[in-house]
């Protein structure tokens, strides 16, 4: 209530970060790694530039922790190891992903113009140069295989979830073995069932409908495991206090424990969304893949974005290829944006409340 | 497995909604008759009898571990909600055995409520939202709302502290506050008995004060039975008191039960008295 005016208040202290005392002790370490790498490049049969970049890292972590040692001791020492330790893992984990990313823009921007989303490849011949022609018909049937999974497979998954959270009993066990099994199956084998199943065996055609199927039996165990966990993290308070004002359980799943567990449900659906995004497999035998618009999801071949790089990067003429790599650059953007939609749709809903 | 068919509930509501309201009515009866609970194969309290008369406060003490969670929660069919848990014996609420057949759970749930240790208002309601809540969940139809969430949240002790911000989300008020907000949101389906599971162990000193005060208030239309480590909150709130003691191995038992002046002043047990006067436990 009566807080101090501004000026009598001390300015907060700056903790110092444990990296950050790396810069203060330069000369020792690097000569210490110095002398390691000597040593280990001299003992052990490693040579050239991994063997440079592995010894270097050895030596500095060691060197790093004896100098720490020698002024601090060993309590200090063994943390800073594990500070080291786990920024490079947190590094390793970034580095490729920003290395994919940059790859895939350096590669695939330069196709990217106004008729690559206005145009198609109907009429475009292997030696029209890449300004010509587009894959407007392969965005459509991502967009239109994607979101028709989506809907398939995402009521089943938190369906799912919700039973494997809230029955006891044996049946519950059964199926999460089971989802654990569906999570397992290779996405050709998801394709191949969806095509002797539904095109074979019902003379059903190809159609985006058949791939998304095909998508929605790789999406529903990741949707369906993801809320499960996330349904779990909900406290056991809230539950039961649901049932103990006398609302029946079903009452208490969908007003109580689903709503608490929105967010997290949003975010399952997205993992499950990106995992088929990019699935190229079970699109070959039930897409099949076609160079014209179709809008129809229900009847005839559809290409998608996947289906679309996978097939111009098989060719071997430079503006194919561009053309594919441009589709990869346009996939990932469309997942991303997809993404922060839905994390932005998550966190607005908790800003209301909370 | 505790879903009830809607019929059932519409009977129910239509005489809930008809009936006396909280202020009239005087409370239920329960009545424990035997009960013996466990958890998979090990018994944690046995041949529990005990009688909490209709519009008093009954409170429950002993050392941890002696049961007093466990017998509160066969009380309203909570226990039953953890797998592996089974029970023996009855309670009866105004003479109805709520384990008798064709006992809808989440219907004595609603006549018999309970307030947890932890506060735990519901994260995605508002205030008003989570005292009209239970209505809404357990299909009561409401027609004044904003009289029955000032009505409740009066009772509750919180009313002036809120009244400004009902829209205002339930986890943005401090543990104290919430912790009203969950008894408000139990008197709210005009429970018979309201159940309080150490409900001031998160709290500090003033917040304990208020709800003692709450208990108090509501102790003449609603049977109140309250578990606690806190042998001075017993003695102030409370009109009965029980003193469980779990012997090492055993099942938790009923040392004694009487009126709550007797026990504290004059207990029959030497191990009351030494238990009151914090020789053990």
């Amino acid at each position: 209530m009566n807080a101090l005016p501004a000026a009598a208040l001390p300015q907060p202290r700056k903790v110092r970060r444990n990296l950050r005392e790396l810069a203060e002790r330069p000369l020792m370490i690097l000569a210490l790694v110095g002398v390691a790498m000597a040593a280990i490049f001299a003992i052990t049969p490693l040579s050239g530039m991994v063997g440079w970049a592995l010894c270097t890292y050895v030596g500095f972590v060691v060197a790093d922790a004896f100098d720490i040692y020698r002024t601090d001791g060993p309590v200090v020492a063994k943390d800073r190891i594990a500070t080291v330790l786990v920024a490079t893992a947190g590094l390793c984990t970034v580095v490729p992903l920003v290395l994919i990313v940059v790859y895939v823009v350096s590669k695939g921007l330069g196709g990217i113009t106004r008729s690559f989303f206005t145009e198609t490849l109907e009429s475009v011949g292997p030696a029209d140069p890449a300004t010509v022609g587009g894959a407007k018909h392969a965005i459509i049937g991502t967009v239109e295989q994607v979101g028709l999974a989506t809907l398939l497979a995402t009521p089943l998954g938190l369906m799912t979830a919700v039973h494997l959270t809230q029955s006891r009993g044996r049946l519950a066990r059964v199926t999460r073995v089971l989802v654990d099994a569906m999570s397992g199956i290779p996405s050709i084998v998801a394709g191949l069932f969806i095509y002797t199943m539904w095109i074979v065996r019902f003379h059903e055609g190809f159609s985006g409908l058949a791939a998304a199927m095909a998508l929605s039996v790789l999406m529903l165990p990741t949707v369906a495991r993801t809320a499960e966990e996330v349904i779990k993290l909900v406290p056991n308070g809230l539950r039961e206090s649901s049932l103990a004002l006398g609302a029946p359980e079903w009452k208490t799943t969908t007003r109580i424990i689903l709503p608490a567990a929105r967010s997290g449900l949003v975010t399952a659906t997205v993992l499950g969304v990106s995992r088929i995004a990019g699935e190229t497999a079970p699109l070959l035998m039930t897409a099949f893949g076609s160079d014209a618009v179709n809008t129809n999801p229900w009847h005839g071949p559809q290409s998608a974005l996947p289906l679309f790089a996978f097939q111009r990067v098989r060719n071997a003429i430079p503006t194919q290829i561009a053309r594919g790599w441009a589709g990869a650059l346009v996939l990932i953007v469309l997942v991303l944006a997809l993404f922060t939609l839905a994390r932005a749709a998550a966190a607005r809903g908790r800003k209301v409340l909370r | 497995m505790t879903d009830i068919p809607m019929a059932d509930v519409r009977i129910d509501t239509a005489v809930l909604s008809t009936g006396p309201k909280i202020s009239t009515s005087g409370g239920g009866s329960l009545r424990a008759d035997g009960v013996t609970a466990w958890f998979g194969k090990h018994c944690i309290i046995a041949g529990v009898d005990m009688d909490m008369p209709a519009g008093s406060v009954t409170s429950i003490i002993g050392p941890s571990g002696c049961g007093k969670s466990t017998f509160l929660r066969t009380l309203n069919r909570m226990h039953e909600l953890v797998p592996s848990a089974a029970m023996a014996g009855e309670v009866r609420l105004d003479g109805v055995d709520i384990y008798g057949a064709g006992s809808r759970p989440a219907l004595m749930r609603l006549r018999i409520g309970m307030v947890f240790q932890k506060p735990n208002p519901f994260p995605t309601m508002s205030i008003g939202e989570n005292v009209l809540s239970g209505l809404k969940l357990a299909g009561i139809p409401c027609r004044d709302k904003a009289e029955m969430t000032e009505r409740c949240l009066n009772k509750a002790g919180l009313w002036a502290e809120v009244k400004d911000r009902l829209g205002a989300p339930a986890g943005a008020l401090s543990g104290g506050q919430q912790q009203r907000l969950c008894i408000a949101r139990s008197l709210a389906v005009s429970p018979r008995v309201l159940l309080m599971d150490e409900p001031c162990s998160a709290l500090d000193p003033s917040s304990t004060k208020r709800i003692e005060e709450t208990i108090r208030e509501i102790s003449s239309q609603v049977t109140v039975v309250i578990v606690t480590h806190n042998m001075q909150q017993a003695a102030r709130v409370s009109d009965y008191t029980a003193f469980f003691l779990a012997d090492k191995g055993e099942p938790g038992r009923i040392v004694e039960f009487g009126p709550t002046g007797e026990i504290f002043n004059a207990p029959n047990d030497p191990r009351t008295e030494d238990y009151i006067h914090g020789r053990f436990g």
